[in-house]
């Protein structure tokens, strides 16, 4: 079981529209191993999770998964993703897997200052006739290197997502000011 | 009650100008999106934040052009390069944008209808908050009819 260290987070709705706040999370001083959503509200078409954020081993950037419903060990998860990386464009994915790697940050090993950003949509989260799909727009430039990145990931479960987790690989830890926001978008 | 996603400004072009710029941009959102929509000749764009000049800038792509895909980066430069794309539409995400404490860092999808798809992930080593956009397109100008659409997003 992983412990959030640090947070400072806010449940506080926003104003009631087509394009909602539902929660914030900004990391504090003591880092966070992973940054949760829970309960979250069924009420929405769409939610979307806008993050900002770096890590805190010494490598240059780090990817990061985003596991929903608590299921972070069963192979319910696929994902693609198209890669350019400064010099070259390339493609992957995996199959049947526990990893759905949906963002790309800056780690301890960028300049200082240095944060990642990620753009993540999860559609159709509530309908639970449907398997989940997520897509995402994410990136971190270095000044001299980078990777940005269009993934996309299938959930292979119908239930309605309750919750969302984010977390960098092989424990990587979200550094201070990291900040992930959650919205949700009405049909 | 304050509201989550809104419009901050818009303009549509009535002539030819080098560059657009949205100024005096509030600090009360915590995104700002700009969102193009441009018919002029197949360019990219470069954007420079509260009128630096210096070579504060660098910047990550890839893209497709129907027959391949490619990438290639610009750093140490006077302007993010290689963001968004036209004949087409742009989209250009500033996140955290008006913190004091890091780096800002902008990510950009664009959609050149005879051309290609690209999506460029962009730095500025300074840690202002950005009050100023500017837009300029890196080869020729803008004409008549581009439309430049600024929206702040406030989260919780």
């Amino acid at each position: 079981m992983t412990s959030i260290l640090g947070i400072y987070a806010s449940s506080m709705r926003g104003a009631v529209g087509d394009f909602e706040s539902i929660a914030t999370v900004t990391v504090g001083s003591g880092g966070a191993s992973s940054v949760t959503f829970s309960s979250i509200p069924s009420t929405y078409q769409h939610l979307q999770v806008r993050l900002f954020g770096r890590g805190t081993n010494s490598d240059a950037n780090i990817d990061g998964f985003c596991w929903l419903n608590g299921n972070e060990t069963q192979s319910n998860y696929t994902n693609h993703f198209l890669r350019g990386n400064g010099s070259t464009a390339s493609a992957g994915g995996s199959q049947a897997s526990a990893t759905p790697t949906m963002f790309s940050i800056n780690s301890g090993g960028s300049g200082s200052g240095m944060f990642g950003v990620a753009v993540i949509d999860i559609l159709d989260y509530a309908n639970t006739n449907k398997n989940k799909t997520m897509r995402s727009l994410t990136g971190e430039d270095e000044n001299g290197g980078g990777n940005i990145y269009f993934r996309s990931a299938l959930f292979m479960n119908t239930s309605a997502v309750g919750s969302i987790k984010l977390i960098g690989q092989a424990g990587n830890n979200f550094a201070q000011y990291t900040s992930a926001a959650l919205y949700g978008i009405k049909g | 009650m304050p509201t989550t996603y809104e419009p901050i400004a818009t303009h549509t072009t009535s002539g030819t100008v080098s560059n657009y710029t949205f100024s005096s941009i509030p600090s009360t959102y915590t995104d700002v999106i700009m969102v193009i929509a441009d018919l002029g000749s197949d360019t990219s764009y470069k954007i420079n934040v509260n009128g630096d000049t210096g070579t504060n800038y660098s910047s990550t792509f890839v893209y497709g052009d129907g027959s391949s895909a490619a990438s290639g980066r610009g750093s140490n430069v006077s302007a993010a390069p290689t963001v968004g794309r036209r004949p087409g539409n742009s989209i250009l995400q500033f996140q955290n944008y008006a913190n004091t404490t890091t780096y800002k860092t902008f990510i950009s999808r664009g959609n050149a209808s005879n051309h290609l798809v690209i999506s460029t992930v962009s730095l500025w080593r300074s840690t202002a908050a950005i009050n100023s956009i500017t837009v300029t397109p890196e080869t020729g100008s803008f004409g008549s009819g581009v439309t430049f659409t600024l929206y702040g997003v406030k989260s919780a």
